[in-house]
Formats: C-alpha cells, sequence, structure tokens
C-alpha cells in the first residue's frame, strides 16, 4: 500500500522519462578533474598535497579536519597541476586540486581489494566509513560517519533508505536501483549492524515501479528489510515529510531524526559504503543524470568527482539550443550555475539543463495573500507572512514565525501566483539571523 | 619546452571560451513554476462569474449590460489613471480591477444611474485599493467599498427603485426586495405575511425576482463558487461556513418566532448571501489566510449578517459583514497560524 501522509506538497512535471529508461553509462576519463576539499557540510577538509605531487586513485588530498569533516581522494592517479579558487556547485568559487589523469588509473596500495564484511566490528565498520570519504548523497553532503554516531541516549530502531528521489528530472537513483539492488543492501546492511537496528525500510515513489519491483526482489532474503511505496508528491523524500509518512513519528522542529529514533541515509550513500567496506574504494565517483531540454542527449552518467560540467556535458552531446540554465542538482532545489567550469562533487546528483523559455522569471509584485504557499508548506509555516516581515527587513519577526523551519523545497515559490522569491528571501532571514546570533554569541 | 608551451594555449582556450560562452540565468530556487499567475486566478473567477452576469442580462434587459460596461470600463480607466499619477507600473492585465468592476455591477440595481456606477468605480478602485498601495495591500473589499459608499451616500438610487424582471424593456413596476418587502411589512404590521408557493420559492432559486445585477440567481453563482472550489482558487471554508451561520442562526429565530423572523431557506437564498459568501468574502487580499482563520471569518460575517437583517435599519447586511470581517482580518491572521510541523516537541522540549 502506498503512503502519503504529510501536509502540503506539490506535483511539478517531473520530466524523468528524459533519462529513467538510460543505463548507467561510465564517462572516459577527461583531461583534467578539479577536485574540490570542501565536499562536505561542516569544517572544510585541510589539503595534504602540493602542486606538482603526484597521486594514485584512492590517496588522500585533503583530510578531515574535526568530527563533522570528511576527507577528499584523488578519484584517479595523475599530478596535481595546481591548487586554486575554482567555481564550486554552491555558486562560489572555493580552493580546489586540479588534476591531471596519467591516464593509467592506478589505485593505491592496500585500495581496491574485496574483503569479507561478515566479522567486522561495528566500530570498524564506521572508521572505514569515515575513511572512505563518505557524505549524503542526497544533495546536502552531511558526513555518513556523524549521522552513525548517535549519542547514546538517542537509541535508533529504524533505518530509512531514502530512495524517492522526488526532486523533478533526476533519474539517479532510479538507476541505481535498477542496477545495483543488492550493493545498495549491502550497504544498507552495514550501517544497520553500527545502529544495531533491527528494521530497514527501503521507501520509493510510485512513479518507479521497475525500481520497487528490483529492491522487493533483493529484499526478500533479508530479515527485517522491506520495501514501501510512497505516493508521489514533492517533497516526500523530505528526510522528516518521509519519516514522518513511514512511522508517523514527527521529528520536533529544530530538530534531528535521531529523536524520534530514525536514520535516514540516500541509496547512494548506502551503495557508496558497500564500494568503501567491501572493496576498500573511497568515495571517488557517482551518478550524475544529466537532463533536461538543453542536453543534447539525456544520460545517467558514471562520473569521477572532479569532472568539469563541461567536460560532462560534452560527453553527452553538448547543450542545445537557447539554455537558459544550468543547476546542479534537481529544478526544485539545486543550484544554478554561472558557468559550466563548475565540476561535480560527491553530493552532485545532476545536472540539469532548462531552456530560456521554460524558466520562471521572479518579479517580485506585491503578496496578494492567495494562501497558496500556506496550502503547499510542508512544514506548516506561512511564507506569505514571512516573506513580508523580511522584505521590511523584520528578520527578528521572521524569525517568531518560525523561518528557521523552512526546509528551502521550494514548494511555496512553485505556486506563488505573484512570482515572489520567497526561498531567497527565507534563506536571507536565516543567514541575518545566524549572523545576529553569531554576534550575540 | 615544446610540449609546456602547448600545454599554456591549452589551459588558456578553454577559459577565454568561458568568458564567451554561453550566459547563464542564475537565480535561487526553485527553479521551476506551476504557471499560476494574478492574472490567470483573476480570470478564473472573471469566468466563474459569467454565468450569473449573463443571467442578470437575460432578466434585467440591456440595462445590467449597461451597468456592467460603464463599470468595468471606469474600474480599468481609474486602475490606469491612479498608477500612472503614482507611478506604479500600469497592471491592468492583471484582470483585477475588471473583477472588482463585474463585482461592483453585481452588486448594483439595474436602474442605476450613470454617474452612480461611476462614483462606486472610483471609490473602489482609486480610494480602497489604489491610495493603499495597490493590489494586495488593500484592507477592504473594493468592490464592498464601492457599493457601501453608494448605498449610504444614495438610498434612493440603490434601494428604493427596484424593478422586478421584465427582459428587454426598462419601464417595469418598480418593486422591493423580497428581503425588503419582509422588512417593511414587519415594520408596518408587527408581523411577516411569507406564504410562498413552490413556484415562489422556485423563482427565488433561479433569479426571477428584484435585486442586484448579480445576487439574484442563486442556482448560477452556486454553480460558479463551485467550480472556483474545483479549480482551487478559493476554498469551501468561507463560503460553506458564512451560508450555514446564516442558515442556522436565522433558523433559531424563525423556530422562536415565525411569525416575526422569516424561514432560514428564505434568508439564504435572498439578498446578496451566495455572491457574497462565494465571491466577495473569498477575496484574498482582505480575508484570512488559513482555513481556521476562514472558518472564523466566514462565521462572524454570518452572524453580522443575521444580526443586521433580523435587527439592524438595513433589510440586508451582507456587505457590511463583510467588510466589518475585513477590519479583524489582520488580527485573525495574527492569533491563528498554522500548525508548524514538529512544533509540539519543541515547545515540550524547552
Amino acid at each position: 500500500m502506498a503512503r502519503k501522509g504529510f501536509f502540503g506538497g506539490v506535483h511539478p512535471i517531473y520530466n524523468k522519462e528524459l533519462a529513467s529508461d538510460l543505463a548507467i553509462e561510465v564517462m572516459p576519463l577527461p583531461e583534467k578533474l578539479v577536485v574540490h576539499f570542501t565536499q562536505n557540510l561542516g569544517a572544510p577538509p585541510e589539503p595534504v598535497v602540493e602542486k606538482g605531487s603526484e597521486v594514485k586513485k584512492g590517496q588522500l588530498i585533503a583530510k578531515a579536519t574535526g568530527f563533522v569533516s570528511a576527507p577528499v581522494h584523488a578519484p584517479t592517479s595523475g599530478v596535481i597541476k595546481s591548487i586554486d579558487l575554482y567555481p564550486h556547485p554552491v555558486g562560489t568559487d572555493m580552493p580546489a586540486a586540479v588534476i591531471i589523469p596519467d591516464g593509467k588509473d592506478e589505485w593505491l596500495e592496500g585500495c581496491d581489494m574485496e574483503r569479507d564484511t561478515g566479522d567486522l566490528e561495528p566500530e570498524a565498520i564506521k572508521q572505514m566509513i569515515h575513511e572512505g570519504g563518505l557524505v549524503g548523497m542526497g544533495g546536502a553532503s552531511f558526513p555518513t560517519h556523524v549521522k552513525l554516531s548517535p549519542p547514546e541516549d538517542k537509541p535508533i530502531d529504524l533505518l530509512v533508505l531514502n530512495g524517492a528521489e522526488c526532486e523533478p528530472y533526476l533519474t539517479a537513483d532510479h538507476r541505481l536501483m535498477l542496477e545495483h539492488a543488492e550493493g545498495i543492501l549491502e550497504g544498507a546492511d552495514l550501517f544497520a549492524r553500527v545502529l544495531g537496528v533491527q528494521r530497514v525500510i527501503v521507501a520509493i515513489e510510485k512513479n518507479k515501479p521497475d525500481a520497487i519491483e528490483a529492491m522487493r526482489g533483493a529484499v526478500r532474503e533479508r530479515k527485517g528489510f522491506s520495501v514501501e511505496p510512497l505516493d508521489v508528491v514533492y517533497p516526500q523524500g523530505a528526510e522528516k515529510q518521509l519519516i514522518f509518512t513511514l512511522s508517523r513519528r514527527r521529528v520536533p522542529a529544530g530538530g534531528l531524526p535521531m529523536d524520534v529514533g530514525v536514520l535516514v541515509q540516500n541509496i547512494g550513500t548506502a551503495f557508496a559504503a558497500y564500494e568503501a567496506v567491501r572493496f576498500a574504494r573511497p568515495l571517488l565517483q557517482r551518478i550524475v543524470t544529466v537532463t533536461g531540454s538543453a542536453i543534447g542527449q539525456p544520460k545517467n552518467v558514471l562520473a569521477r568527482v572532479g569532472a568539469t560540467f563541461e567536460d560532462i556535458v560534452r560527453f553527452c552531446g553538448g547543450i542545445k539550443g537557447d539554455t537558459g540554465k544550468v543547476i546542479s542538482g534537481g529544478p526544485m532545489m539545486g543550484v544554478a550555475q554561472y558557468s559550466l567550469d563548475t565540476s561535480v562533487t560527491k553530493g552532485t546528483s545532476g545536472i540539469v539543463l532548462l531552456a530560456r523559455d521554460e524558466i520562471p522569471q521572479f518579479v517580485n509584485d506585491a503578496c496578494i495573500r492567495c494562501g497558496r504557499c500556506v496550502t503547499v508548506c510542508p512544514m506548516g509555516l506561512n511564507p506569505s507572512a514571512l516573506s513580508i516581515f523580511i522584505e521590511r527587513m523584520q528578520f527578528d519577526d521572521a524569525g517568531e514565525y518560525n523561518v528557521n523551519d523552512c526546509i528551502e523545497c521550494g514548494c511555496c515559490a512553485y505556486v506563488c501566483p505573484s512570482k515572489r522569491p520567497l526561498v531567497q528571501h527565507f534563506r536571507r532571514a536565516k543567514a541575518e539571523l545566524r549572523n545576529k546570533q553569531r554576534k550575540a554569541g | 619546452m615544446n610540449e609546456k608551451t602547448s600545454e599554456k594555449q591549452e589551459e588558456k582556450t578553454p577559459k577565454k571560451e568561458a568568458a564567451a560562452g554561453p550566459r547563464f540565468l542564475v537565480s535561487s530556487s526553485p527553479h521551476l513554476h506551476d504557471g499560476q499567475s494574478i492574472a490567470g486566478i483573476m480570470k478564473l473567477v472573471i469566468v466563474a462569474l459569467l454565468p450569473a452576469s449573463l443571467f442578470s442580462i437575460y432578466i434585467f434587459g440591456l440595462h445590467a449590460l449597461r451597468v456592467i460596461v460603464i463599470a468595468v470600463a471606469s474600474a480599468l480607466i481609474f486602475e490606469a489613471l491612479s498608477q500612472r499619477i503614482m507611478r506604479r507600473p500600469v497592471r491592468i492585465k492583471d484582470y483585477s480591477a475588471a473583477l472588482t468592476g463585474l463585482l461592483l455591477a453585481l452588486n448594483l440595481p439595474a436602474t442605476s444611474p450613470w454617474w452612480l456606477i461611476i462614483v462606486g468605480s472610483f471609490f473602489a478602485i482609486v480610494v480602497a485599493k489604489q491610495i493603499y498601495g495597490g493590489l494586495g495591500y488593500n484592507p477592504f473589499n473594493p468592490a464592498l467599498v464601492g457599493r457601501v459608499v453608494l448605498l449610504i451616500s444614495f438610498p434612493v438610487q440603490m434601494t428604493a427603485r427596484w424593478v422586478s424582471p421584465s427582459r428587454w424593456g426598462m419601464d417595469a413596476v418598480t418593486t422591493a426586495t423580497p428581503l425588503g418587502r419582509i422588512s417593511e411589512c414587519l415594520l408596518s404590521q408587527g408581523r411577516i405575511d411569507l406564504n410562498l408557493t413552490q413556484q415562489e420559492w422556485f423563482d427565488l432559486l433561479l433569479g426571477n425576482r428584484a435585486g442586484c445585477l448579480g445576487e439574484v440567481s442563486v442556482v448560477l453563482l452556486l454553480a460558479g463558487g463551485i467550480f472556483l472550489i474545483a479549480k482551487r482558487v478559493i476554498s469551501w471554508h468561507t463560503p460553506v461556513v458564512f451560508i450555514g451561520t446564516v442558515w442556522i442562526l436565522t433558523g433559531v429565530f424563525h423556530l422562536v418566532d415565525p411569525s416575526r423572523y422569516a424561514d432560514p431557506s428564505f434568508h439564504v437564498v435572498t439578498g446578496g448571501l451566495f455572491i457574497g459568501a462565494f465571491f466577495m468574502a473569498t477575496d484574498y487580499v482582505t480575508s484570512p489566510i488559513t482555513g481556521k482563520g476562514m472558518l472564523i471569518f466566514g462565521a462572524g460575517c454570518g452572524l453580522i449578517t443575521v444580526v443586521i437583517r433580523l435587527f439592524g435599519a438595513y433589510p440586508e447586511g451582507v456587505s457590511f459583514a463583510i467588510l466589518l470581517m475585513n477590519a479583524v482580518t489582520p488580527l485573525i491572521d495574527r492569533y491563528v497560524k498554522p500548525k508548524v510541523f514538529g512544533a509540539e516537541k519543541r515547545k515540550a522540549a524547552a
């Protein structure tokens, strides 16, 4: 039985058929890779290589700094040509290493060898996941080992594997479930062992019946695992909404899933854990859905971390027509890129290229208080009132109206007939409130 | 040496390309939109009002058409003029002024002289809307402000010259609205005399009676209202609670003293209740934004309507009721907020 359940949400045109039937294609090694050091939420890792260093595939190039941080490894063997600021998908320039591949794609010793995971201690698994540089691959890029380390007073009894993929256009998770169901579940099993969890739910939106089928076939052998089809409504895959749909538990406002005994991991992250623990392969590549009306040939690309958007777009037949926007991630929450010099990070789930005439231009008309935003906000906020406060720079009032609970899913702006840039307002208010708090504290 | 130079050139070329390459739009997410616009919504409301508007022309003849044309045209002109004078972008293409003009017309009698319509239109568009800042900033429903200003300032033209339906001629008998009739009856005889035949009930429902242009056909207004609810332009909360409150309250009074208080169903189908409940009380700008707030708003409108109809000086109270509740809307929105996901637990934890 399918479940919906959370309040609000929207039904954008998904356009997933552009890429959903296309098998994952391995992208050949490009001529250069621009590997960002900051690929996780939290503390930015520190580079341990210099210009001119020779690196092997899988070799550490930036080490984690502190607990909430994930190391970065060389995605192939080659030479570090430079270390400088390069465009990062988040929209600013950040330090990165340019690696010129030597073409041999040669692994570092100790990497890429199969090992028996059966008798690994939970701590050892967690260590391997940390050392493999794993971060959440659904987009937020939160270091995985941190999520796997809940405090003792917050026991986890449910692990959710998020295969909802509710963002329009994206099909990376869909393809991964079709082609690597076993690996995903092995990874999930590793997570479950670390947490001591008996119950694992694989959550998939109903618009991917073949993926549901594939995962159902694969979970049959595993005790405690089940597949739950979900109603197709955006943002079904948002953590809090997903948990509510599956378990009726409400993550408290300002809280984390572990407050209600749940851990959510993207299915791509589970697969990366399988690769890291079973085969000693750090996170060096990911599936990127390259799609939209303005790409020559949509593809699900297995790309190295550091591959530039330009090289990927070229691999997919180049730009077609008058491209208005290049989005890193999905069109509801992704970041518009100003150039193709940006490169893939561990969190880049897709590159969506939209034609100019498809793109809504936000004009910031007056709010007519139609209330459409209120009826779609899955967090139960009042975007209308919030945006009016923020326009008048009344950030404290916005805080009192719970702007910090906004998950930036974009439902409000998607339906706003005045085409107000609501999410942008809310990001701004959050930043202003953060700065204020920092100054006060 | 040679290799190095070629490498450098290679490095330079892509940068140049990037500089000269395609320019992309950059903006905050989301990058999709469902396509609905202010104009689109206003057009839907106008479409929902079309059956009742056309019916008024059928019932009251060309005079109804005259009222509609003057009201809509003057509303558009006032909107464009005031936006020009106030140096705002002229936005008559958003259909909001056209809708206000149409709603005003539907709230006027077919006998309205041309100047009356234009005065009403001026108060609706210039005073009630543009002076406050234009669409989105007006605290009171513009069309209703126009109507009420006329009702108070020109009571003769607004209430004393009803004509009974007569198709295309205007030399029809002057008569009173159904609500006006029972109100007069109560004043002169101390009791009401309401024994409606089936045919008379049928006429009330269909709209074969005296009244403002748009209030006469309950059936067509209901059809338009249901269309808007189905299209999710308005929600059911306000109209259902508004009409329900009127029905229940007048029902209670009718049970207590049927000789003084009319049948609740009579109260529901007469006067401006349907056009008010579905098309005026649901105005976005001037009514609460949450479902719960709309319930309070609707109940308040119903209560005030009944008090005015049964105990006030005017036979009809829908317009005043909605305007009074418009004034309370900011207060309702302040205290009736949507429930934040997971907020009850935050309180518990704090």
